[in-house]
């Protein structure tokens, strides 16, 4: 390859003084904090409301409830990214820690009866696998066999969905492995361990996304498939892997959910991903592909999920906060609309 | 960069040696079309090359072959003599050739620097060095005269800046080919001056042009030899100096020059004086854009309006058609008010509308001819709005015999026409509900000579049924129909022409000289606009 040779030639030679971060000029750069003063806002709200608003329980509680939001919001930002969409991610948040339960635990002795293949440890690679294989199949279903993506992930949230009611039963399992309990009930450093991985995640994506090649690629791919292509790109194949990680996070955000309940079933989760779009679209990230930023979508999630809190505190009573979710998730979307002053596509 | 304009490499002569890029004996079929037979070219170093010839000749084709996109049939491609690589290798094709397609490559929501390092930005595990590419590709940039923030989005760049971009990002790869297609077909004449300029230092420092171009001026103006295809088979290879414009032209359509017709305005007798006319617009303004047009337009008559890049007048035609909402003013069709900002009152008063793109407001390109040449006219089809396919079919078969569309039928999609159709299928969809008025913007831009005397026709003859046009273009021979032609400079109208104008006197009032003092650099003008296409003849 002749960029080598290019690229160090020239090396060391500067004019361009501008400050850079994935090669955004520094207007960009403060779109990436739009919501920010909102959710200072949200937080002056929360603080008049309730003494118990501002402390570090609540907020620690906060952040331990969004992790699974989030894990799912990094994985459907980083599909929008690059051009696609998966509903499914929501029927494999329960679809695998349910196999991964239904595979491990024993053959009886408890209210919900396993196959006992292999041992207890096994469940999170199992958990993680199901995913992948998720992701595979999905993958397969529109790159190879041409399929039309929001379809193909419609029927398979369906499927899944039936699936898990077919292998539970339609019954809560609460026999959980230790090592799924550890994930969800856990402190380091005084943080619940489940927000240290999920800050990590956000970590290792935003790294990848903004100062690698093949993180860049996903960028090119969803503004111009075709150009991307010419530039040397493997377009279908980097789809296929991003699919695949996506599916794998929903498994892992799966994995958070159960621990964290203490329990599994086929009805947490049911519409979530609706949430999962909004908090994406909120945060900044293009359902057309190729625009947004993984930061944008965490801020997202915790705008969105900071507004719940405040409802809470605010005695929204439990019949009407369905309502309410609603009309914050739209006047979220105004907010965000002209904070960043760009048209939401 | 190893192949910048700075560098100049030699003496910069075109060179006669091995050829660095050529096809031999090349065919290529798709399905049952033959896009090429047995054709050959081959381009030698540091010369601009020109592949000229009408939509259909297999042009396209043969940029396919040579980017590596698609695979001869039969026949051979080299470069300097070596066998092309497989067509799998795409770094290797990148370090052979490079093509600027019609289509950019840029991805506009990117920043300039990542276009310039796509998919090359850094590699292994060690983390992109913005900072350091920023810098790096504002050295390439400046040595390309780009003068654009590496950090900006590519969305932010003129039509001509994403061109060098590609162009500097193709020279990159070490690439010293470089195929341009229709290059200037976005470009308004100062941005061709620039790119032109751009191109000579290029080739100077030993980098060969294709050039694929509908304007032969162009041809002459910065190419060395001109091959011409027809009906995807080679009919000659000559250098253009020397080579008659009518023996190109000849090359290219295969018929001599007393067979082809010389489009003038046809006599326009202004009777009726009584009568409204077909389209008047009075003291229309749009804010920042421009002020105070005025125009009346008669039945039968086609009125030209001139302008540059920026003089307002596409606006102006868009305006009329209803697509802005102007600030002031007032537009009549046959001497009833129309709701100003307003396409379907544009349309229900009797403004037939052919917009200035093609590609995005002028077609819908999956859908059948019929469909696309009657959307316009829909509530004519049948009864109440309810109509049967085959009343579209009927009615859609109708139009295209009137606007000879070549086509397999009504039922093909649109996108399936070669460019010069397609435009006949817009023509055809704002004749479609018998308009009173006619807003062209640009109707002959990118189709073949052929489409084009086509095309105009269809205008003449919706003139002589009773018509009356307004011919917004910055096309000498387009406004050549027209019984006078006003011209707009900054938004406002400078003068008014009657037929039988002279060139250089069009172009002096288009580009704001009021009066001519150099006569050279009139003909520069006339040369870098393109305003002096193909039939230069009939006129002086």
């Amino acid at each position: 390859m002749s960029e080598a040779t290019t690229m160090s030639e020239a090396a060391g030679t500067g004019t361009a003084t501008a400050a850079v971060r994935g090669g955004w000029s520094r207007t960009r750069w403060l779109r990436e904090f739009s919501l920010i003063p909102a959710m200072a806002l949200l937080v002056l709200i929360g603080f008049i409301e309730s003494p118990d608003f501002l402390t570090g329980d609540n907020f620690l509680a906060m952040l331990q409830q969004s992790t699974e939001l989030s894990v799912l919001v990094l994985a459907e930002a980083v599909i929008l990214i690059g051009g696609r969409m998966d509903l499914s991610l929501e029927s494999t948040v329960t679809l695998a820690p349910v196999v991964a339960l239904w595979l491990v635990l024993p053959t009886s002795g408890s209210r919900f009866n396993g196959l006992g293949f292999g041992a207890e440890w096994l469940a999170i690679p199992i958990c993680l696998l199901v995913g992948a294989a998720v992701g595979a199949v999905n993958g397969f279903l529109i790159l190879k066999m041409n399929l039309n993506g929001f379809v193909v992930t419609l029927g398979m949230l369906t499927m899944l969905h039936g699936l898990v009611i077919v292998i539970d039963g339609g019954q809560t399992i609460f026999t959980l492995p230790s090592s799924f309990a550890y994930l969800g009930r856990h402190d380091w450093l005084g943080l619940p361990v489940s927000v240290w991985v999920c800050g990590l995640l956000f970590a290792v994506g935003i790294a990848a996304l903004g100062w690698y090649r093949h993180g860049r690629a996903l960028y090119a791919i969803g503004g111009n498939p075709a150009a991307a292509k010419a530039a040397g790109i493997r377009v279908e194949r980097t789809i296929w892997i991003v699919l695949i990680i996506g599916s794998v996070l929903a498994a892992f955000a799966g994995m958070l959910y159960t621990g964290r309940l203490g329990s599994a079933s086929a009805s947490s989760g049911t519409g979530k991903i609706f949430e999962v779009f909004a908090a994406t679209v909120i945060g900044g990230v293009s359902m057309n592909g190729g625009r947004g930023s993984l930061f944008g979508a965490l801020t997202g999630v915790l705008t969105l999920k900071l507004i719940e809190n405040v409802l809470t505190f605010g005695h929204v009573s439990a019949d009407k906060i369905e309502f309410f979710n609603g009309v914050v998730i739209l006047v979220a979307l105004i907010v965000s609309r002209y904070t960043s002053g760009a048209a939401q596509d | 960069m190893e192949h910048s304009p700075a560098e100049a490499v030699g003496t910069g002569a075109v060179g006669s040696g091995r050829p660095v890029a050529a096809a031999t004996g090349v065919s290529k079929s798709f399905g049952a079309t033959k896009a090429l037979i047995d054709a050959h070219i081959a381009i030698r170093p540091g010369e601009a090359h020109a592949l000229v010839g009408r939509n259909g000749a297999g042009k396209s084709t043969l940029v396919s072959l040579l980017t590596g996109l698609n695979k001869p049939d039969t026949g051979q491609i080299t470069f300097d003599d070596v066998p092309a690589p497989p067509l799998s290798d795409r770094a290797r094709w990148q370090s052979k050739v490079a093509c600027v397609y019609q289509k950019s490559t840029i991805i506009p929501s990117l920043s300039v620097v990542e276009n310039f390092y796509l998919n090359r930005q850094g590699r292994g595990v060690r983390p992109i060095g913005w900072r350091h590419l920023a810098a790096q590709a504002a050295d390439v940039l400046a040595e390309y005269d780009i003068a654009v923030d590496p950090t900006a989005p590519a969305s932010a760049l003129a039509v001509d800046e994403r061109q060098m971009l590609e162009i500097a990002r193709a020279l990159s790869f070490g690439a010293k080919f470089i195929i341009l297609d229709e290059p200037t077909a976005q470009l308004d004449g100062a941005k061709i001056t620039r790119l032109f300029d751009r191109l000579r230092r290029l080739q100077r420092s030993g980098v060969a042009l294709l050039f694929i171009s509908h304007h032969l001026s162009e041809v002459y103006e910065i190419c060395d030899r001109v091959t011409v295809y027809r009906d995807a088979r080679h009919i000659l290879t000559a250098p253009v100096a020397g080579l008659d414009k009518d023996e190109l032209i000849e090359a290219m359509t295969g018929e001599d020059r007393a067979a082809r017709s010389v489009l003038t305005a046809s006599s326009f007798l202004a009777g009726d004086a009584g009568r409204a006319p077909a389209l008047r617009i009075s003291g229309l303004s749009l804010q920042d854009v421009f002020t105070g047009f005025d125009v009346s337009v008669r039945a039968g008559e086609i009125v030209g309006l001139a302008g540059a890049g920026g003089s307002g007048v596409v606006t102006v035609g868009e305006t009329a058609a209803g697509l802005h909402k102007p600030s002031s003013g007032s537009i009549e069709v046959a001497g009833r008010a129309v709701k100003t900002g307003d396409v379907t009152a544009a349309l229900r008063a009797g403004i037939g509308f052919v917009p200035e793109d093609r590609h995005a407001q002028g077609v819908i390109p999956l859908r059948p001819i019929a469909e696309n040449i009657t959307l316009t006219a829909t509530d004519r089809l049948g009864r109440r709005g309810f109509f049967t396919t085959g009343q579209m079919n009927t009615a859609g078969a109708k139009l295209m015999r009137r606007l000879d569309v070549k086509a397999e039928g009504p039922q093909q999609p649109v996108s399936a026409l070669s460019g010069g159709n397609q435009q006949k299928v817009v023509m055809g969809r704002a004749l479609a509900n018998s308009p009173k008025a006619l807003v062209l913007i640009r109707p002959t831009a990118g189709v073949d000579v052929k489409s084009k005397e086509s095309l105009l026709g269809t205008v003449q003859q919706a003139a002589e049924d009773g018509c009356g046009a307004l011919l917004v273009s910055d096309e000498l021979d387009d406004l050549r129909i027209a019984h006078r032609v006003l011209v707009m400079f900054k938004g406002r109208v400078v003068c008014e022409l009657p037929s039988g104008w002279d060139d250089n006197e069009l172009i002096a009032a288009i580009e704001g000289l009021d009066h001519i003092e150099d006569p050279d650099h009139i003909e520069d003008l006339r040369r870098v606009e393109g305003l002096n296409h193909l039939e230069g003849t009939g006129h002086e």
